[in-house]
């Protein structure tokens, strides 16, 4: 699975230009699944069929990863950019950014407080040293992303981007090991989460699912001085309440809880004061879809080193499969 | 029972956004009149009364908002004092010392306490408690009697009766919006005494306070010919200006706005108006904020108005309001719906 | 002149009557099939029962106005902006008001009567009243209703170096462009969307896609030149006279990237100049109009305004027309391709 991870995560994808992250998906989950299509978002969608009886349920993962956006490129070479999704200029003062076209460059500041910073005082250098020379490296609208390693610290892992490639390998891996399914499976590689859900949203609204499930990071409060937040690294899949985007349906709630404890999966329970996920706009499809979500608890989330356990990975695997399997009459 | 008797119900009752599934029962119960009634998958009570004579009926949609805003518990502190975000838009000024209802497996009374005043430092009193140093009390000794018993996640509401004030005015919790769904009842009622073509979808909406979540997709599976939300307006209170609030015991507030279709609004005018029902204009620019804003927009769009219930202090536990108001949404709503026939809907989409 | 006639009609969110009708004497001879909606947008159809890709083109007809909600008892009116309006821009400007058209101006405490610190101040939304010479609130309310809007009288004038000064550019010089291109032929269903209601929300693009359900939508709007003195020029967003800008990302959407990537082919091959949109502030229908149903691959392409939501907005007629042969050249090249979606 750490494979799986690093592949992906060391993959290049802004918001609205995942292609190179939904080929390799296209690549892994192509045994496995029964069909496997591509809409005009850019969503993935890897269909595993299930019983007559069964109802059709969705999960989503999303590909893309903030980055930025090259805006102007001044005389002496050097680029300004604005951001693509959530990103914090306090992540980015000295980090490397890589280009779609394969640029490299190191984003610093004007003179000025550390306060006052804001995005329109960074610039990155990509080492032109004219405004023709660095009109060669990289286009006006370019996308990049941070350049960053993996690195294997063991149970806990950091990378880039593990928002939210690390709810695309749950999804990967928990589509590997399920066979027969009672419930039909929609797999949804989703794109543009991170702008406003919007891959969610149309791949949804095509598919019209009976039940929708979220696979995305949340954040945690153990760490030194951090936020109030009783979620935590190694203790388990996070079962979210409610974020800004949705108040999870009682019923899926209770039924997420109800397959941990039967299945000895470790899980915790979240509410995420600010933020959201793909079930938010899920379960506004059409007439309404009951919808929950599978969160992997991750610390430092939105900067270029996002930290994971390998164990709350694997209760977030082992808690789709589970779901998989499950009856859903009288749930939705 | 009486229509207001079962709004003082709801009024008392608990239905954080998302978690309404207690209330629709209780409305059900208080609208005999409609033909057929269901709940859609996210919640939302679909009730439909049926417009008389054959052949296609319009379809007009009443959307008044059940849910309330609300608190969840975030943290359970050593000692057991629980700490909570906020489901919906609360004035953290208003919540130190109310007493409050945690929804656990068995609900338990708390109170929302903070550091005392005798061990503030001076000028302390002047600034707002914030939110985050708020917490509830609810009797526990110890973290871990505290965990037995609450869970993360779990909710909480406010807790306050009905109090009748003079005359027919009212304070309580949750007015904003059950007012909307009595008057939604009010209007039922007085369909039952009226000829009507429209086949009528009284909708008490889900999730309104976190986005109007509830009045998207019960539109969308619905698709009604005219859309009437029912919510609650600034009521005249001191301290705003008289342009921004609308008068208890004037009627209901009439929408004028982005959100309001022209013609809706010219009929809903003349209907008061010959039936000697009072109403103030109500100017929005800003349309957004009710469900009258989601009913608008779904699928290819919906001919929308909004109705206002004037109320005075909104998002408190003591909201307040004119019951007369609320009959009056109510009879204003059945005179209108009487008046509507086929050639008027289709006169909707001709600009 | 088309876009003098449009700039000068009044239509604000949800009152865009009188642009309405314009478009609609303007295009009726070009187009086979008009309709309206439960909203209001206009909705005009090329070949409808042509082989695809249906192409939809969108401008939204409504501007930034000032909603009258309140009517004082010496008769002056009181305003709140319906879409974003910078209050410092409405001092001492001529008004229309109504459907009635009344004459009005927006007034302010003469400089003799302020204290020397007040000047350093803004105007705040309350005290920018607009005066229509009523004495009463009774003759101001014969004249005006509350909930009827405020319209900058700004009359359209070209100047300078190919400008043109106008209210409204924002975004009749869009439905300028659809109109225009309406009058040409094509093999496939064109589509034109006159929307609503986009200053409050992108608000009946999302109703218009819905009944249309195009394979590809270009939005034509007027967008922000901050080509200005004492704006950095890495924050200039469009220059005027650089040809319309191209958006590849803004707060409501990353247009379909394939698309742009052909635009922006296109214009070198064609020799058209372009611009990229140099900011990602700001929305348009585009946002709606992408994820409209299953999805729709869409593109914004706009003309840079200076001034924009203000009673004076500016464009240079070179990217008007650069944006008219840059759409023109992109539907061609599909009519060529004969590609069916």
């Amino acid at each position: 699975m750490k494979t799986v991870i690093q592949q992906l995560t060391e993959a290049f994808g802004p918001s609205g230009y995942e292609t190179e992250v939904t080929d390799l998906i296209k690549e892994m989950v192509e045994a496995y699944a029964d069909e496997v299509r591509t809409d005009v978002l850019g969503n993935v969608i890897a269909i595993k069929k299930g019983s007559q009886e069964g109802r059709d349920v969705m999960f989503a993962a999303h590909t893309d990863e903030i980055g930025l956006v090259v805006t102007f490129i001044d005389d002496k070479g050097f680029l300004r950019f604005a951001n693509v999704g959530g990103v914090s200029v306090s992540t980015l003062v000295g980090n490397r950014v890589r280009f779609a076209g394969g640029a490299i460059g190191v984003i610093y500041q004007e003179k000025g407080a550390w306060k006052d910073l804001t995005l329109d005082k960074l610039y990155i250098d990509i080492g032109a040293e004219t405004k023709e020379e660095a009109q060669k490296m990289v286009r006006l609208g370019e996308f990049g992303i941070f350049h960053r390693e993996f690195t294997d610290l063991g149970n806990r892992l950091i990378a880039k981007a593990m928002d939210d490639r690390i709810g695309c390998v749950v999804l990967i891996e928990a589509l590997k090991k399920i066979q027969n399914p009672k419930n039909t499976l929609y797999f949804v590689f989703t794109a543009q989460e991170e702008v406003g859900l919007r891959g969610a949203r149309t791949a949804a609204y095509g598919i019209d699912p009976d039940l929708g499930i979220a696979l995305d990071v949340t954040l945690t409060g153990d760490m030194p001085e951090a936020m109030r937040m009783e979620v935590a690294l190694g203790k388990g899949a996070a079962i979210k309440v409610k974020d800004s985007s949705l108040v999870v349906h009682p019923k899926v709630k209770d039924l997420l809880v109800q397959l941990a404890e039967e299945n000895s999966i470790p899980y915790q329970m979240e509410v995420l004061e600010r933020g959201g996920t793909d079930a938010g706009a899920i379960h506004l499809t059409k007439a309404g879809v009951p919808s929950g979500a599978i969160s992997i608890p991750t610390r430092y989330v939105h900067s270029p080193s996002e930290m994971v356990d390998i164990r709350d990975v694997q209760a977030c695997v082992d808690l789709v499969v589970a779901l998989a399997k499950v009856d859903l009459t009288g749930i939705c | 029972m009486e229509i207001k008797q079962v709004f003082k119900n709801l009024s008392e009752a608990s239905g954080v956004s998302g978690y309404e599934h207690g209330l629709a029962s209780s409305i059900q119960e208080g609208c005999p009149w409609a033909d057929e009634s269901r709940t859609d998958k996210l919640g939302n009570l679909i009730m439909l009364k049926k417009g008389h004579g054959t052949g296609p009926k319009p379809k007009i949609m009443l959307a008044g908002h059940m849910d309330e805003i609300g608190l969840i518990i975030t943290k359970i502190e050593k000692d057991g004092f629980l700490r909570f975000g906020t489901i919906g838009g609360f004035d953290q000024r208003v919540l130190l010392a109310q007493e409050v209802v945690v929804h656990s497996k068995n609900p338990l009374t708390g109170v929302i306490g903070a550091k005392p005043p005798h061990i503030q430092a001076p000028g302390e009193q002047s600034k707002a408690v914030k939110m985050e140093d708020l917490f509830i009390d609810v009797g526990f000794d110890s973290q871990a009697e505290a965990q037995k018993q609450v869970s993360v996640g779990d909710l909480v509401t406010l807790k306050r009766d009905v109090v009748d004030l003079q005359a027919s005015l009212m304070a309580g919790k949750s007015f904003d919006d059950r007012a909307g769904v009595a008057a939604i009842l009010e209007c039922f009622r007085l369909l039952a005494q009226v000829n009507h073509a429209a086949d009528v979808y009284g909708v008490a909406t889900v999730q309104e306070e976190v986005g109007l979540r509830g009045a998207i997709t019960s539109t969308y599976g619905i698709v009604p010919d005219i859309g009437i939300a029912i919510d609650v307006g600034f009521g005249d209170s001191p301290g705003l200006a008289e342009s921004d609030t609308i008068k208890l015991g004037q009627g209901p507030g009439v929408a004028i706005g982005p959100h309001v279709h022209p013609k809706v609004h010219k009929r809903m005018v003349e209907t008061a108006k010959e039936w000697n029902i009072p109403y103030s204009l109500d100017p929005s620019p800003y349309p957004g904020g009710t469900d009258a804003y989601a009913i608008q927009v779904a699928r290819g769009g919906v001919p929308t108005i909004l109705l206002s219930i004037p109320l005075r202090y909104m998002h408190t536990p003591i909201e307040t309001l004119d019951y007369e108001d609320v009959k009056r949404t109510g009879r204003l709503m059945a005179m209108f719906i009487a008046g509507v026939d086929n050639e008027f809907v289709e006169g909707l989409t001709c600009f | 002149m088309l876009l003098a006639r449009l700039t000068e009609a009044n239509g604000a969110p949800g009152q865009e009557g009188e642009v309405r009708e314009l478009i609609r004497t303007e295009i009726q001879p070009h187009v086979q099939e008009i309709k309206t909606d439960a909203l209001g947008n206009l909705i005009a159809i090329k070949n409808p029962d042509a082989p695809g890709p249906k192409v939809m083109l969108a401008a939204h007809m409504d501007e930034v106005a000032l909603m009258i909600v309140g009517i004082e008892s010496n008769g002056f009116l009181k305003v709140r902006p319906i879409g974003g309006v910078d209050p410092r821009v409405l001092v001492a400007k001529s008004v229309v008001v109504g459907s009635k058209k009344i004459a009005g101006v927006i007034g302010s405490k003469p400089i003799h009567l302020q204290r020397p610190p007040e000047r350093e101040r803004a105007f705040t939304m309350e005290e920018l009243l607009i005066d229509i010479g009523a004495k009463n609130k009774e003759e101001a309310e014969r004249l005006v209703s509350l909930g009827e809007c405020a319209y900058f009288s700004t009359k359209y004038q070209e100047f300078g170096e190919g400008k043109v000064k106008a209210k409204a550019l924002d975004d009749r010089v869009g439905c300028a462009l659809a109109i225009r291109l309406l009058q040409d032929t094509y093999p496939f269903p064109l589509v034109a969307a006159f929307t609503v209601q986009e200053e409050v929300g992108l608000r009946g693009a999302g109703v218009a896609t819905y009944q249309v359900k195009p394979d590809i939508a270009l939005v034509l709007e007027g967008t922000t030149a901050s080509d200005v003195p004492g704006t950095d020029d890495h924050k200039h967003a469009t220059s005027l006279g650089q040809g319309p800008a191209i958006t590849v990302m803004d707060r409501t959407s990353i247009p379909h990237p394939p698309l742009v990537q052909e635009l922006f082919s296109l214009a070198e091959d064609e020799g058209i100049k372009v611009q990229v949109r140099r900011n990602t502030a700001g929305g348009t229908d585009a946002g709606q109009i992408q994820m409209s149903e299953a999805g729709v691959k869409v593109a914004t392409i706009a003309v840079p305004c200076r001034y924009i939501h203000s009673p004076v907005s500016v464009l240079s007629k070179t990217d008007y027309e650069g944006a008219y042969q840059l759409i023109k050249g992109y539907l061609k090249r599909l009519q060529e391709r004969g590609e069916n979606a």
